[in-house]
């Protein structure tokens, strides 16, 4: 969770990962952000976010990543 | 059938009354019948091309979720006895089968819509390429006609098996229904394009008559008829004058023609969008909205999630996404963050998806350079503003104007004006007349001559401005009031007699404004040997 | 309250269907003071007596036979339901519809839209089958008119056809929306102006000077629709040296009449006997007659019929005779104030005719 939160963080740092629920609903996150993060979460995570998982449910909270990455690394 | 004709508003007005006088339960196949006829009218052959998609999308759809069964009785049996790591390889064995199919599928499809639509583009320039090089051998070009909507309908179709390659639903059993959603027919010619998922919810049920839905239908209907016969077609005859002879119209009639023709599009494309949603509404189907006022977007990102919506996210689902991340994007991530840092690094995959995605966008709109110029000049928009973000945020730390309402509407105008001059690679003749005209207007100082009455030299007289600018101004004041919710919900709290009041009046504006049939014009009668 | 609403909505409805008839009566054409022609063919539905003698075709008919004339010479009562560039199809169902209100004892056609084997102009069109009353008869005759871009519901509803004139309307729109001046004496359009023949013309080469099967399709059903209603059919060609008519064509309806036991005058060939003059005789360098010239043309031609088929001289009906007084007076007074105008202005003003340079 931590090193996700990191990732976050550099990219947006204005914005409170750990309580914001909308990240895509509200367009804090765009679609560039998007594809950067599922790179770096390969990279760090070594887990493939296939293209289906992307949607905003996925992604609209760290939390929702992390439960995410918990899943497919599975 | 165009949707400006009598014979579909006769065939639309038939099949609302049959529709709502047979059985519920046949109600989707007589849309499925309707949609047929419908496809019938731009000619017959076509009809095998439609078939052959839902006929094979049918097929393989059916043998991917066999897989996927399979697959899931396969894993069901033997949960305890197989390892994580053999669960693993099965799945992945599995999921190569089911590529195949998918693969299979999208090439058949693809290449249909890429032979029919594109290889005279490309016999066109292998000549250009082959003259550029002394060759004498020239191909010639190929005789085939763009069957309706095979842009639009190929999508939609595709979508859905890639939908259920991904297992988000499984696939309809009924090959009919399947039908049905391919050939659907409002949204047949112009989109939006459905999701699977989304316009089954309606598009199979049972409909009994409602008053509300119909009543909001046919004034959407009527709307839709009004942006394009009253609004549109009106002013297409000066658009159509000024991008005709761009040697005579420059300067300011080409900055006209660009605003003439945001106006235009905008209200034909919408308008014809209306009048989908509205017959579906009137029908109890609930197509999914492709517009949501896109001039009023602060930025051309915005804008294109706000303007052809459906085309805009079938993209971004079905291929920015895959192939951001794909293997090889995530090699060249790798790469080219070890090399730059994370910062650049982080994008330059993110830019080569957006190219390729921004040339494909291009050229779905039209065999040519000039929408290929037209999506890739989008597509520099895009990053350029991406790149200009530090710079942004600088801006409003500095100055604390995100919420003054001069600055969003001067974001606002500055989106229209992007966006419009961008379009004119889709009005002008080929790439290079549209880089003249665009610099003309920049070059050519004859912007007094618009006051010199020339404007009504462009085929519009004085009556057709005064038309337009009434049409246009009941445009933006709709719009505005719609941000405060649905005007139509809004009018049917009104009292029965200003509704109706209102209902005969847009229809005998449209009726005796809108811009069709043959025009009376006297000068025909003139004495000639009769 | 229930029986309110539904009150509305049928009021609604009602009321929304008086604005479309009144939209449509303002703008449709008045064809009162410019293009009259477009007035001619309604003006038969306001006959109240029947005739003799109901003449159909173009601008060769309307425009160069009195009818006042046959009728103040010899007692004959004619029609002539003739319109601009009538094409056949459209004389044939014309007279078709005139027999359900009256079986004349003659028809005469006019020959020279047997060169039309399609149809030419929707302005024409327009001129010729608007002025119909509603009927199949029309239908059958629109369908066979119609060109590529037409449509049967723009003629059914000609608010559609004409809605664009709402930016041209002028007061002549709103002065006629109800009732209409009479400006044809029973089909006639009466011109006294002068333009004397210049030059003969050479009619130019054709390829072929067949006429089309079409032409003759709807011929051969006229000649048909007489013989069951017992009327004697005349083929006349009238003396207008415009449009050119081939020694070819003329070869071909002589054979037709002959084949068909018809008679066939070509007026071209008795232009002496006439009395026609072309230096006073025509308004428009021969294309077509003037007063002057269609009254001689009356005299002559009414002569034939009345001697051929047996016309009765029906002066002395004097019901019949009212009727008629009052149509030989506007006949008059139209002529006096045409000639008003012509000394005035030196052109006719009011029927917006362009002044001659």
């Amino acid at each position: 969770m931590e090193e996700l939160l990191e990732i976050l963080e550099e990219m947006h740092p204005d914005v409170d990962f750990t309580t914001c629920d909308t990240l895509i609903d509200s367009n804090i996150l765009d679609s560039f952000d998007i594809i950067a993060l599922i790179s770096e979460i390969k990279l760090e995570f070594g887990v493939t976010i296939p293209p289906d998982e992307i949607i905003p449910e996925n992604f609209n909270s760290a939390k929702a990543m992390y439960e995410l990455i918990e899943r497919l690394s599975d | 059938m165009l949707f400006a004709s009598y014979g579909f508003i006769a065939f639309i007005s038939i099949l609302f009354i049959v529709y709502y006088l047979i059985p519920k339960k046949h109600q989707w196949k007589l849309l499925l019948f309707a949609s047929y006829v419908f496809y019938l009218f731009a000619g017959p052959k076509y009809i095998l091309y439609i078939v052959f998609t839902t006929v094979s999308t049918y097929i393989i759809s059916l043998r991917i979720d066999k897989l996927n069964q399979t697959q899931a009785q396969y894993l069901a049996k033997h949960k305890k006895d197989l390892s994580r790591a053999d669960k693993r390889e099965y799945r992945d064995m599995m999921k190569y089968r089911m590529r195949r199919w998918l693969v299979a599928c999208l090439l058949l499809n693809f290449g249909i819509l890429a032979v029919v639509k594109y290889s005279n583009f490309a016999i066109a320039n292998l000549n250009a390429i082959s003259r550029a090089f002394g060759g004498q051998g020239q191909l010639s070009f190929l005789n085939i006609a763009l069957p309706m909507g095979i842009s639009f309908y190929t999508f939609q179709t595709m979508g859905y098996i890639i939908d259920v390659f991904r297992g988000k639903y499984s696939p309809e059993k009924n090959i009919f229904k399947l039908a049905l959603f391919v050939s659907f027919f409002p949204q047949l010619v112009q989109g939006p394009i459905s999701r699977f998922d989304d316009l089954s919810k309606t598009l199979f049920k049972e409909h009994s008559f409602e008053h509300r839905s119909f009543s909001f239908g046919i004034q959407r209907i009527m709307w839709g008829y009004f942006k394009k016969l009253v609004i549109a077609d009106r002013i297409l005859v000066a658009v159509n004058t000024i991008i005709r002879d761009p040697e005579m119209y420059q300067g300011a009639f080409a900055l006209v023609g660009m605003l003439f023709y945001a106006f235009q599009l905008y209200a034909d494309f919408t308008g014809g969008i209306d009048i989908t949603i509205g017959i579906a509404q009137v029908l109890g189907i609930e197509v999914q909205e492709n517009f949501n006022r896109p001039y009023f977007s602060k930025s051309i990102a915005e804008y294109w999630r706000r303007w052809h919506i459906t085309l805009g996210t079938w993209f971004k689902d079905y291929l920015f996404y895959p192939i951001s991340v794909s293997k090889p994007m995530m090699r060249v991530f790798k790469f080219t963050r070890e090399r730059f840092g994370g910062a650049i690094g982080r994008r330059i995959p993110v830019y080569i998806s957006t190219i390729t995605v921004w040339f494909v966008t291009g050229i779905w709109h039209g065999s040519s350079w000039n929408f290929i110029a037209w999506g890739l000049a989008n597509c520099v928009v895009i990053i350029i503003s991406q790149e200009l973000e530090p710079f942004y945020a600088w801006f409003h730390s500095k100055f604390n104007v995100r919420n003054a309402f001069g600055f969003r509407l001067f974001q606002v105008v500055r989106t229209v004006l992007l966006m419009s001059s961008i379009r004119m690679f889709d009005c002008y003749r080929d790439v290079p007349t549209t880089f003249r005209m665009f610099g003309s207007m920049f070059t050519v100082f004859n912007y007094r001559e618009l006051f010199g009455g020339v404007l009504l030299d462009l085929g519009l007289n004085m009556a057709d401005y005064c038309i337009l600018l009434i049409g246009l101004i009941l445009l933006l004041g709709v719009s505005l009031a719609q941000r405060k919710g649905s005007v139509r919900s809004r009018l049917a709290q009104e009292p029965e007699p200003l509704r109706y009041a209102v209902y005969s009046f847009m229809f005998i504006m449209i009726l005796i404004f809108g811009a069709y049939g043959v025009g009376y014009d006297s000068s025909q009668f003139i004495y000639n040997q009769f | 309250m229930n029986k309110k609403r539904i009150g509305l909505k049928i009021a609604t409805i009602c009321f929304l269907f008086i604005t479309l008839w009144f939209l449509q009566k303002l703008m449709v054409p008045k064809y009162v003071t410019a293009i009259v022609e477009g007035s001619l063919i309604e003006e038969y539905y306001h006959e109240e007596t029947d005739h003799d003698v109901v003449f159909i075709g173009d601008c060769e008919v309307y425009e160069n036979i009195s009818p006042i004339t046959l009728w103040e010479k010899y007692g004959i009562t004619s029609f002539i339901r003739g319109g601009a560039q009538q094409l056949i199809w459209q004389s044939y169902y014309l007279l078709e519809e005139t027999l359900k209100y009256e079986k004349p004892k003659v028809v005469v056609f006019n020959v020279l839209a047997m060169k039309y084997d399609e149809p030419q102009k929707e302005a024409y069109n327009r001129l010729n089958l608007d002025g119909m009353k509603l009927s199949m008869e029309k239908i059958k005759a629109i369908k066979a008119s119609m060109m590529d871009d037409e449509n049967l519901i723009e003629y059914i509803f000609p608010l559609l056809r004409y809605h664009s004139r709402w930016s041209e309307l002028t007061s002549e729109d709103f002065k006629y929306l109800f009732k209409k001046d009479k400006i044809s004496h029973n089909g006639y359009y009466m011109r006294v102006d002068v333009e004397p023949v210049k030059s003969i013309p050479k009619g130019r080469k054709l390829s072929s000077y067949q006429f089309g099967e079409r032409s003759y399709y709807y011929l051969d059903r006229m000649v048909e629709l007489c013989k069951d209603n017992d009327i004697d059919l005349v083929l006349m060609k009238a003396p207008s040296i415009y449009p050119y008519w081939y020694d070819e064509w003329d070869e071909q309806m002589r054979e037709y009449a002959n084949k068909h036991d018809l008679m066939y005058i070509n007026f071209l060939d008795l232009i002496d006997e006439v009395g026609i003059d072309f230096n006073v005789d025509t308004y428009d360098a021969g294309l077509h007659l003037n007063l002057s010239g269609a009254e001689k043309l009356a005299v002559y031609f009414g002569d034939i019929l009345r001697k051929t088929y047996g016309l009765e001289d029906r002066r002395g009906d004097e019901e019949l005779k009212k009727v008629w007084d009052e149509k030989v007076e506007f006949y008059y007074s139209m002529k006096e104030q045409q000639l008003r105008e012509l000394e005035e202005y030196g052109y006719l003003k009011s029927l917006g005719v362009e002044k001659r340079e």
